[in-house]
């Protein structure tokens, strides 16, 4: 389907709680089974850079911002749903 | 969720509180500069602090603002002022309390929100650039949202946390709350993240108005009023008799004797102004000059010469009685003081007034032509009642008389409803006798006791004029109900109109001339 090109992938987080650990290690995961060699990630602590909420608009923590491909979307959540992971990351077509 | 709670949030309170102290101190010292002693003593007794909102009768109504370091939900349909209300109070505190704001929006962007209300004379961008507002726009688009776990709204609180930060805000404004329920998926999770928000507000000792959209038989919408339990009020905006009508209602004010009526309010290049009906400020000045009313007898029986300058007095009396005679009278012996008199003719144009009055002996044109009478005639029902207000307050701002008439107050109620009217007149009073105008305010009434307008008690005077019809004659008859400070006759007076104005003669000599002309 679409599982093909670049994804441009950005998590914010706030912090080193188990919800953040949680969804870098989600995302980690799924990324290499999934995506591997297609992808770059980059992990935004909020409570280091707070004023880089407003940019992306964020408003739920954690959020994975897929940049590309577009549309943009977020995905809010530890993403401890990998099927809906998949879904939002458009790997995987909406069943 | 409740993960959300472990987050660091622990080191608040130590550090912010002694900050937000020391700004309630100073707020507190700018408002003793300018309150006498006594309220200010009763200000310290009151352990619950408020802030100044800067909106006129708001602040009357609610003793001094609203609650400080907590928030208050302002609830209301679309276009109701909710947002206006919210900004007026940040612009105020920025400007005239040295506390700076951020201003939050969730609906429009700042730089929508900063055109529309650069008509009232706020400058939020220069407000932004004196580091005295900071202002964010926190879009949140459902279609782009997918959820896969566990969140929280931890972002809103670091995005909230650093802009209060950047100024050192002290007054915030969410606008408007509900955004957060069409844009987060999950309602559970807004829900317990509102409460925790309001708690955080607290925590920080922020003065906060949150603005609601008003529900279908509730408050809001989502049952925002159930997280705020400090302070919530209600705008309304609806047309009654096809006039537009704005009300403003303080549902529940912890703490606080509040009035709890519906208080109508205007929203007008001045801002917000709302129109309280009880006088709350009764610092008028009181005198003892006295002013002719215009006829010599009325003088006499009044037991001073005349009424108390800045006073209020209601004239009223059926149809026929005379009320626009002794009203021209007035001001015609105003103007030949060399003072000028406001006269707001609500029943006649202005050369009908002239020429009616002429033939009644009172000559008004000269002292329009020399520009000391000014004569108002416009329609009540043009506009809608708070417009009329607004340009009556006008007109006697632009044209600074020493005496104002209004006749007759009864065509205000064609306008609106008694109650409006009743506020308005009390408003209308308020601001002349503050400003030691001395008002007349003529009221048409067919029967003799409490008018449709129950505002007699803001009266000092009350004079009451009326037709008796006998056997032989109809003829008027004056007596004075009440003249607070005087000792004035408690006697029935005939009244005539004669080619020289009016005249009161004695109810037994009236009697007898009757007889002797009758033989």
């Amino acid at each position: 389907m679409t599982a093909t090109g670049h994804w441009d992938l950005r998590l914010y987080v706030a912090g080193h709680t188990e919800k953040s650990v949680r969804a870098i290690n989600n995302l980690k995961r799924i990324c290499k089974e999934h995506l591997e060699g297609r992808y770059t990630i980059e992990v935004i602590d909020l409570i280091e850079k707070p004023q880089l909420a407003a940019g992306d608009q964020i408003v739920a923590l954690p959020t994975l911002v897929r940049r590309l491909p577009e549309p943009i979307k977020k995905i809010l959540g530890d993403l401890s749903d990998q099927e809906r992971v998949l879904v939002g990351l458009d790997v995987r077509p909406q069943a | 969720m409740r993960a959300a709670r472990r987050l660091p949030e622990q080191s608040k309170g130590s550090r912010l509180r002694p900050d937000a102290f020391t700004m309630d101190k100073l707020d507190h010292a700018t408002r003793k500069s300018r309150s006498t002693c006594a309220r200010e003593r009763l200000r310290l007794i009151d352990q619950l602090q408020k802030v100044p909102t800067g909106i006129r009768g708001l602040d009357e109504l609610t003793g001094g603002g609203l609650p400080a370091g907590r928030p208050t939900l302002v609830c209301g349909g679309p276009g109701c002022g909710k947002t206006l209300l919210a900004i007026t109070f940040l612009v105020h505190g920025a400007v005239d309390h040295g506390q700076p704001g951020l201003l939050v929006s969730f609906d429009e962007r700042i730089a929508d929100l900063t055109v529309n209300v650069a008509s009232l004379g706020f400058d939020l961008a220069d407000l932004q650039r004196r580091k005295l507002l900071a202002t964010d726009y926190v879009r949140i688009d459902r279609q782009e949202m997918h959820e896969t776990g566990e969140y929280d709204l931890e972002a809103l609180f670091i995005r909230l946390g650093h802009a209060v930060q950047t100024v050192g805000a002290r007054r915030v404004v969410l606008d408007t709350i509900d955004t957060l329920f069409a844009g987060i998926p999950n309602e559970a999770i807004v829900r317990s993240e509102l409460r925790r928000l309001f708690d955080w507000l607290k925590d920080r000792q922020l003065s906060t108005v949150i603005t609601a959209e008003r529900g279908e038989g509730s408050l809001t919408r989502h049952g925002i009023e159930e997280y705020v339990s400090d302070c919530v009020i209600l705008l309304d905006h609806r047309i009654v008799d096809d006039l537009s009508t704005r009300r403003l209602r303080v549902v529940k004010y912890r703490g606080t004797s509040h009035g709890t009526n519906e208080y109508p309010f205007t929203i007008d290049d001045q801002g917000i102004t709302v129109l309280p009906i009880t006088s709350t400020r009764l610092a008028h000045a009181a005198t003892d000059e006295t002013v002719s009313s215009g006829v010599s007898e009325l003088d006499a029986m009044l037991g001073r010469g005349g009424h108390f300058r800045g006073s209020s007095i209601m004239l009223s009396g059926g149809p026929g009685t005379g009320k626009t005679t002794i009203g021209a009278s007035f001001a015609d012996r105003t103007c030949s003081r060399g003072e000028r008199c406001l006269y707001f003719a609500f029943e006649e144009s202005p050369s009908q007034l002239v020429r009616n009055m002429r033939s009644a002996g009172v000559d008004l044109r000269p002292w329009i032509d020399q520009g000391l009478l000014l004569v108002q005639s416009s329609r009540p029902s043009l506009g809608g009642l708070e417009m009329h207000l607004a340009l009556m307050l006008k007109a006697v701002q632009d044209f600074s008389p020493s005496a104002v008439v209004v006749d007759p107050l009864s065509a205000l109620v064609a306008s609106g409803m008694h109650y409006q009217t009743a506020s308005m007149a009390v408003r209308l009073a308020d601001y002349l006798k503050s400003n030691m105008v001395t008002a007349l305010y003529i009221s048409l009434q067919d029967q003799e006791g409490p008018s449709g307008l129950d505002i007699s008690s803001i009266m000092d005077t009350w004079i009451v004029v009326r037709n008796e019809r006998t056997d032989r004659e109809l003829s008027r008859r004056l007596h004075i109900v009440k003249s607070r400070g005087m000792d004035h006759s408690s006697a029935v007076r005939r009244m005539e109109i004669t080619g020289s104005g009016v005249q009161l003669t004695d109810l037994a000599l009236g009697a007898t001339q009757a007889e002797q002309s009758g033989r």
